[in-house]
């Protein structure tokens, strides 16, 4: 990755940015720890996470929730928070390409598992 | 080359320094008042009331805004300056380290005076040194000539296009900033002609090109940014000297990283900074009287510092004594016995021995730096620890 990146004398002094809109290029993604997943049968399509995102990663096609951006997505959690329906999840990362991988095999974890918001913590 | 006809002033350094600051007219001064800074500023807001520059005078709050509001109008494309001592220096500490980060050549002349605590206004270089590490080029001057010509001269090496760092004038509080002595003063049409204007890299009032000052730059991009600003000071001295010779053209007085004073044959050398090289070029008169063979070098460049050339310099010498004018407390001994011992290292093997002396304005007079060369003569080096000089045992 570092190859591809410009070296010191190919980038403006000082920090300064010269192109507009350039944040979008930035790969925030990877500092994210957890990873949301939504639960699409669950998804009432109220949008509260697609307000509440921070980082304007919450995508939306035709007026309805349609997946996360992550390249941009930090894990913060509050599209998590926020949901009224709890059709989000927050996975760790080292587990996150698993469940996407087994779809929706995370439901079948949160049941099996003594977390989860259904079932509240004793 | 013919020289230009000067004015004779009779200006304390402070007043030489606003005289300075009034001929360059600077677009945009920000500044607090702090003593022994305060006449400065004091002489130049006058400039500014009465109508003889045309500079917006941003009277701020506090240091840290006075600097704050200096990278403002930097970025923005004007020529700023400022100008502060000691804790005002101390307050300004985290937005000196980003104007030398946006590389933004602001000028400012600090009045060295001692650092608290106990409180003391007299002089001594704990304020200056103690940003050395900040990314300013740091000029030191011996009096308020040099006073007037470094400011002068600092305009247009931190607006070199290859530079583009902020620059410090340093000069001794009170000892300097209060006395007044003979400047000769350039007429003003030379020294604007000299300076130029200020051609901006990315001034962030160029609407058609608009551009982000100060973004988030992390572990990818960070390094690149400080090797550029690393390798801008490192070019900086070639500047430095180009300047100082081109000034010698018009001004008839030729700067260059330090003055030798009758060092060419010199068995021992005793380095300084500031208005102590005087005392010291004082002592060495009255020692070759006496047939001692002894010479001071005066160094006028702390950042970048010159190691190649002062080791040059230094080279025929049997010993070298460094005064430092702060302590450092580094265990070892003041930041230009530091310096100077790194610069010599492998290259030439000289005894360098270091004396940390004038905290809080102490004085040091002619006799005390006589005894200094005959410490060397006698072979008595403070070599592992620096020695602080004048203290009361």
């Amino acid at each position: 990755m570092a190859d591809k990146q410009p070296k010191w004398k190919d980038i403006p002094i000082g920090g300064v940015i010269t192109e507009a809109g350039n944040a979008f290029q930035y790969n925030t993604g990877d500092w994210r720890s957890e990873r949301p997943f939504v639960d699409m049968e669950k998804c009432i399509h109220c949008l509260q996470c697609w307000v509440f995102c921070p980082d304007a990663s919450v995508l939306v096609e035709n007026e309805k929730m349609s997946g996360f951006d992550y390249v941009h997505c930090k894990g913060c959690g509050i599209c998590a928070h926020v949901c009224p329906v709890n059709a989000i999840e927050m996975v760790p990362e080292g587990e996150a390409d698993k469940v996407a991988a087994d779809q929706w095999g995370i439901k079948e974890k949160k049941t099996a598992s003594e977390s989860g918001k259904e079932k509240p913590a004793k | 080359m013919k020289t230009l006809e000067m004015k004779t002033l009779a200006l304390t350094g402070n007043e030489s320094g606003a005289e300075a600051m009034r001929q360059i007219d600077p677009e945009v001064v920000a500044a607090y008042p702090i003593t022994p800074q305060t006449e400065l500023m004091h002489k130049f807001a006058e400039f500014a009331a009465d109508g003889k520059v045309a500079t917006e005078m941003i009277l701020v709050e506090s240091e840290h805004s006075a600097m704050s509001a200096c990278v403002g109008a930097s970025a923005a494309g004007s020529r700023v300056m400022t100008a502060t001592s000691s804790a005002g220096l101390a307050l300004m500490w985290e937005i000196v380290y980003v104007a030398a980060s946006n590389r933004l050549p602001i000028v400012m002349p600090v009045v060295n005076r001692a650092l608290s605590a106990p409180i003391n206004i007299h002089c001594d270089h704990a304020d200056s040194m103690g940003c050395r590490d900040s990314g300013w080029i740091q000029l030191y001057s011996e009096d308020g000539q040099e006073v007037y010509d470094n400011i002068i001269q600092a305009v247009r090496i931190a607006e070199n296009d290859g530079i583009l760092l902020p620059v410090m004038v340093t000069f001794d509080g009170f000892i300097i900033s209060h006395t007044m002595a003979r400047v000769d003063v350039l007429p003003d049409k030379a020294v604007r002609k000299f300076i130029g204007e200020r051609t901006p890299l990315h001034p962030l009032l160029d609407v058609n090109k608009p551009v982000t000052y100060g973004p988030l730059d992390l572990q990818d991009y960070y390094f690149e940014h400080k090797k550029q600003q690393a390798e801008a000071m490192r070019s900086a001295g070639a500047v430095i000297k180009a300047v100082g010779k081109e000034y010698g053209e018009l001004s008839g007085r030729e700067y260059g990283f330090f003055d030798e004073y009758l060092t060419s044959d010199a068995d021992f050398i005793i380095l300084a900074l500031g208005s102590t090289a005087g005392t010291a070029k004082a002592a060495a008169d009255e020692l070759r009287s006496a047939g001692e063979k002894v010479g001071v070098l005066k160094l006028r460049v702390f950042r970048p510092f010159p190691a190649e050339e002062l080791a040059a310099a230094l080279a025929g010498a049997r010993a070298i004594a460094v005064l430092d004018r702060s302590e450092g407390f580094s265990g070892i001994g003041g930041p230009v016995f530091q310096e100077v011992r790194s610069a010599l290292y492998r290259r030439y093997q000289i005894p360098v021995s270091g004396y940390v002396y004038g905290l809080g304005g102490r004085d040091i007079n002619v006799e005390m730096i006589a005894s200094i060369y005959g410490d060397l003569k006698a072979g008595r080096y403070h070599e592992d620890k620096a020695a602080h000089f004048g203290v009361r045992e």
